[in-house]
């Protein structure tokens, strides 16, 4: 096995890095840990950031990228497979190997589609006829006893529920556990903190929410999780829970590999946009004169180009660019991310204006206070001030805005890839399975669970981004705050 | 003004144990309790409190307006015989404006700024009086005729942003007086206007509630301005009202020790180079109220029975009752007013030989307008235009002007926070105007600033210590200073400023108005200036709080031997602190002289009108100089009258001042005027 450090994991993996990072930092300033523990309290918001964590396990997990040895011949250096897996791939092997010929419906046991087929008599003629076939890996393990496929549904789903409540259960006590261990500082608790709790006090504190942190939020979305993911799990192993594509590849898979895409469109793009707008933004409101003359000029310009068409241009000319050097790269999977990465930079490139036409306005009012003038009478440099005196007092805004940013990138991304000028075809996005769906909706009789699937999905992670956003604003939003 | 009423009708409103509360995270904080009352109509009742006593909530209680976390918690309110919180929200739309109406501080907000002022009267016409189209607009021009606008049909038309500060306060009264209200509840109405302003509206409202037999109810913090409007004054203090009385007994004897306090606090001329009087302590929280009486842990004369039991209603006389346990133990009260005089001696005994710390000689600051496509200049708005000032170390010189007169921005181009157009500013004899930032970083430890608004002025995402140790840092090179150096110098500023050395690692969240405002003086300290500018460091700050930071300025003046240029509008501190006062008007001094000179004998028909608006807390004693009332407005200084810029408003101006602006002349050896009356 040969590990392999795409360009995309690389920013992922400097993302985490930063965010725990960022995390330390903000914890030691008392300002923004109190600003994250008004975030904490938050239960939306604590319910949006559990599902949020959910989906971030499955985009890091689908972030470690190797190349699996092939089966050496003996005497012979060991030769790598030109196929880029992740430990994603790994973990859902059995989904990503058992094709189907073509579509089937989720948890069917025979294809979508009439074919002629020649059944073997027990006489030993073979007659042929038109009938759905038998999918090869859907119910396998019912052999002909067909009729038995919802007993057997039933009773996966259910061993999968019972595990999934042990498992929920187990860390329910655990979190009540911790809770009585740290004597519950709670929201307005008027007895002195650090006094241990018995568990059955920490239990009910708990769930009346009368914690510090919104433990109860985040415990009622880990039971949710957990039970569709167990079930997803039990039945995944035997049918094909959302069904099949056009190539008789499995939804799910799909679905799950479309996650990191969708997340790495959507920080990356941000990570570009930030520095860009931040820099651009304070720098022309704190300065003025003819330096916000040119950046405004700058973002006015480019704000008036239709966006989709500066995106397409400049995707094009990049897709030009990769296809006459295919020297560049060593597996197509490179060659995809590589892509992916530039549709990034070209998304960063194109949206800072909002964020930066925000900060502009808002350093155009700070750089009037009085602190901003005291520093100034006493001399201290221009750098200085802008990060001393005016990034610390822009960082709610950034943080605002970064958070909603990211659902309009995921979106922005679905709607590109449609357009056809999003990510490579070969990569699994919410964008290319929806542009997939366009044939399978003009069909008859209409294939809707690729569609619905990736809705779905896409649904959920915007909700909860968004969501998350709604918190996070509420909290450092100094208007709101009393 | 202290003209009798008769008591024995009912009155007018009644509020009566009235209680209320702010929740917060799941509690509720009491802001006001047993709060009562009465206001009969013809009445004036002043609601006098500092900041955060619960005297605006209170009001907007009596109009069921609190905020959604606000909480009414007991109580009644009686307008006219009728229960206001028993009734259904359809009728109290129509008490609101109807029955009573209400007219706020700050009249750039109250209006709408997209709606005509005609929309916005007719809007009340409408509701509360049944009139529309042409009956409506001739009601409309009454009332704005009423208030005292000239040519009322063509500001029916206008928009807000076309009128001027004090016309939007007509405009807002006079949108209160279109329902024909019985009561007018008036929070604050003049505390964002200059003097001269303030005095018209004053007026306006005293002429309009003698002729409509209206009660009303003005919220203020402003002992003038109660000693002009009020017949009865009700002190609050820490959501109680502590002391009622008739106004004249109010301000002849007042008997609870926060009045007396806030008296004793006051800033002028008879305590000056004194220390003042200030309240020890601070307004308890909401969270936090004590026990028993709640001015106990600040006064001087509390014991044991104070701090456990809350004091009842005393009678001190007719009309005169006071919330305190000294008038039925008077024996109980301790001399304390006559120890803080003793610490006078502040008077430096000023070298008037030495060189001056500044000369700033014929200063002028203008800044372009700029039109067009092609932002071409157009015109200039002459902030500043011409100004002389010379200040000698550990004297003080007071900038006193209304608003625009651009007293601020002679203080930031003093600076060099902005770029003069012309003329010269030297420090100790060095010409500072025009130099490169580099050449003017060893100068700028020799004068630092000082605020008005201490909340905008400390960076809230520093320490307290990170912010002092900036200037250090910056000026006198943190090469030189080890970390422990540091710190021992910023805890010797703290002990300077009378601050704990626990501060430093604080954020200034943390601190009061005044902490706040202490803080920025120990920043400006932190560089060992001569030359301090104050840009009006009290004026958003409570009068007991206000005294503290007075006291502190002369102190360290008496310390250091600073020199202040105090830039104020509050004639009050200028009385007590300044050596000399120069007065501006439109961007030029218009007079200019020793304190004692200016204050006492003006003589620039401006300086003259100025003094005579401010409203005296004494009010036996402002009965005796005539009130110059001052007709108009400030002009702009984009395009100031031609001649002198004061002649429009002057009742003394002739032929000459409308074509020539006066040049400089001196009365004395320290008396300069600009004014043809003299010659």
């Amino acid at each position: 096995m040969q590990p392999v450090l795409l360009w995309s994991d690389l920013f992922i993996w400097l993302l985490v890095a930063a965010g725990v990072i960022g995390a330390w930092w903000s914890a030691r300033q008392p300002l923004l840990a109190a600003a994250w523990a008004r975030v904490g309290r938050s239960r939306p918001g604590m319910a949006a950031a559990t599902l949020l964590a959910a989906f971030a396990l499955v985009g890091l997990l689908d972030s470690l990228h190797y190349r699996p040895q092939l089966p050496a011949k003996d005497g012979e250096k060991a030769a790598y497979s030109i196929e880029v897996l992740s430990v994603l791939d790994a973990l859902l092997t059995p989904l990503r190997t058992r094709v189907e010929k073509t579509y089937s419906a989720p948890l069917a046991t025979r294809a979508y589609a009439k074919e002629m087929l020649e059944i073997r008599q027990p006489d030993g003629s073979v007659v042929k006829q038109r009938d759905y076939p038998r999918l090869r890996h859907g119910g396998a393990a019912l052999g002909d006893d067909e009729g038995r496929a919802g007993a057997d549904i039933a009773g996966r789903a259910l061993r999968a529920l019972a595990v999934a409540a042990l498992v929920w259960l187990a860390l329910c006590a655990l979190v009540a556990r911790r809770i009585a261990g740290h004597g519950a500082p709670a929201a307005a608790s008027i007895e002195p903190a650090g006094e241990p709790l018995a568990f059955g006090a920490a239990w009910c504190r708990l769930w009346r929410g009368d914690t510090a942190f919104a433990w109860n939020a985040v415990l009622a979305t880990l039971g949710i999780v957990l039970a569709i993911a167990c079930v997803l799990a039990g039945l995944a192993g035997e049918y094909h829970v959302f069904g099949t594509d056009k190539v008789g590849q499995d939804v799910l898979y799909q679905v799950l590999k479309s996650v990191r895409t969708a997340l790495v469109i959507g920080l990356v793009t941000t990570l570009v946009t930030l520095p860009l707008a931040v820099f651009l933004g304070i720098v022309a409101g704190y300065f003025r004169g003819w330096i916000d003359d040119l950046i405004q000029y700058l973002y006015t310009t480019l704000n008036s180009i239709p966006g989709v068409l500066l995106i397409a241009a400049a995707v094009l000319m990049m897709q030009v660019v990769i296809d006459t050097h295919p020297q560049w790269f060593a597996t197509a999977a490179e060659r995809a991310d590589l892509r992916l990465l530039a549709l990034c930079f070209i998304l960063g490139l194109t949206s800072w204006t909002g964020l930066a036409r925000l900060l502009r306005g808002e350093a155009l009012k700070l750089r009037e206070l009085e602190y901003v003038q005291a520093a100034q009478a006493f001399g201290v440099s221009d750098l200085r001030i802008l990060g001393r005196h005016l990034l610390p007092n822009l960082m709610h805004i950034v943080i605002i805005a970064l958070v909603m940013d990211f659902s309009g990138l995921v979106l922005a991304e679905a709607v590109l890839s449609y357009v056809g000028i999003g990510v490579d075809p070969t990569m699994i996005s919410f964008g290319t399975m929806i542009n997939n769906a366009r044939m399978e909706l003009g069909r008859e009789p209409v294939v809707w669970w690729s569609l619905t699937a990736a809705f779905a999905f896409m649904f959920v992670l915007v909700l909860a981004a968004n969501l998350l956003a709604d918190a996070v604003r509420d909290a450092f939003d100094p208007r709101m705050a009393r | 003004m202290s003209d009798k009423r008769d008591l024995n009708s009912t009155p007018l409103l009644e509020v009566s144990n009235l209680s209320l509360g702010f929740t917060a995270g799941g509690r509720t904080l009491a802001a006001v309790s047993g709060l009562s009352f009465a206001v009969a109509a013809g009445e004036t009742y002043a609601l006098l409190g500092e900041s955060g006593c619960g005297k605006s909530a209170s009001a907007l209680a009596l109009m069921r307006l609190l905020p959604a976390a606000g909480r009414i918690l007991g109580g009644d309110v009686c307008f006219e015989g009728r229960e206001l919180f028993a009734l259904p929200e359809t009728e109290m739309r129509g008490v609101r404006g109807g029955g009573m109406a209400m007219i706020f501080q700050e009249p750039a907000t109250s209006l709408n700024p997209v709606l005509t002022v005609g929309r916005q009267i007719g809007e009340v016409l409408a509701r509360h009086a049944g009139l529309t189209g042409d009956a409506a607009q001739k009601r409309a021009e009454k009332l704005l005729a009423a208030v005292g606008i000239a040519d009322p049909a063509r500001r029916l038309n206008e928009y807000p942003f076309q009128l001027s500060g004090g016309m939007k306060q007509r405009v807002m009264i006079a949108v209160a007086l279109a329902g024909n209200p019985r009561l007018l509840v008036a929070d604050e109405p003049t505390t964002a206007l200059d003097v001269t302003i303030q005095a018209q509206i004053l007026d306006l409202l005293q002429d309009l509630q003698a002729e409509r037999e209206m009660g009303m109810l003005l919220i203020t913090h402003d002992l003038g301005v109660v000693a002009r409007m009020a017949h009865r004054v009700g002190v609050m203090y820490a959501g109680e009202l502590v002391e009622e009385a008739a106004a004249a007994d109010f301000f002849a004897t007042p008997r609870h020790p926060y009045t007396e306090a806030l008296f004793a606090a006051l800033p002028d001329l008879s305590r000056r180079g004194s220390r003042l009087q200030t309240i020890a302590g601070q307004v308890p929280t909401l969270a936090a109220m004590p026990a028993g009486c709640r001015f106990a842990p600040r006064c001087p004369h509390a014991w044991e029975r104070c701090r456990s039991e809350s004091p009842d209603w005393s009678v001190a006389g007719d009309g005169h009752r006071v919330r305190c346990h000294l008038l039925s133990e008077a024996d109980r009260r301790s001399p304390v007013a006559t120890v803080v005089a003793e610490a006078a001696a502040s008077t430096v005994a000023a070298s008037v030989a030495a060189e001056p710390v500044l000369q700033v000689a014929d200063l002028k600051v203008h800044f372009p307008i700029r039109r067009g496509i092609l932002q071409r200049t157009v015109g200039h708005v002459r902030a500043v235009d011409g100004v002389s000032l010379n200040l000698t170390a550990g004297r003080t010189l007071a900038l006193v002007g209304e608003s625009g007169c651009g007293k601020t921005t002679v203080g930031k181009a003093v600076l060099q926070l902005l770029a003069p157009t012309a003329g010269s500013v030297r420090l100790d004899g060095r010409e500072i105007a025009g130099l490169s930032r580099r050449e003017l970083r060893p100068l700028r430890r020799r004068m630092q600033m000082v605020f008005q608004d201490p909340f905008a002025s400390l960076n809230p995402r520093l320490t307290v210590g990170e912010i002092i140790a900036e200037g250090m840092q910056a000026l006198l090179g943190d090469a030189r200073k080890s970390a422990a150096e540091m710190q021992a110098a910023i805890a010797a500023l703290l002990a300077q400023v009378g601050l704990d050395a626990g501060a430093v690692d604080r954020y200034p969240h943390e601190f009061s108005g005044g902490q706040r405002q202490r803080i920025a003086i120990a920043r400006a300290l932190a560089v060992q200036p001569e030359l301090l500018i104050c840009d009006e460091p009290t004026s958003a700050l409570d009068v007991s709080v206000q005294a503290q930071i007075l006291n502190l300025l002369g102190e360290l003046q008496a310390s250091l031997g600073l020199a202040y240029l105090f830039i104020t509008h509050n004639f009050a501190v200028v009385e007590h602190l300044a050596h000399e006062v120069a007065v501006m008007y439109l961007g030029r001094i218009v007079e200019r002289g020793t304190v004692e000179d200016v204050l006492r004998q003006p003589q620039h028909p401006y300086t003259k009108a100025l003094l005579s608006a401010v409203p005296s807390p004494k009010p036996a004693t402002g009965a005796g100089g005539s009130i110059i009332r001052l007709p108009g407005e400030t002009p702009s200084p984009s395009n100031p009258p031609a001649g002198c810029h004061f002649h429009p408003r002057c009742a003394f101006a002739t032929a000459e001042c409308r074509e020539r602006y006066p040049d400089e002349r001196a009365l004395s050896a320290t008396r300069v005027v600009r004014c043809h009356l003299y010659r």
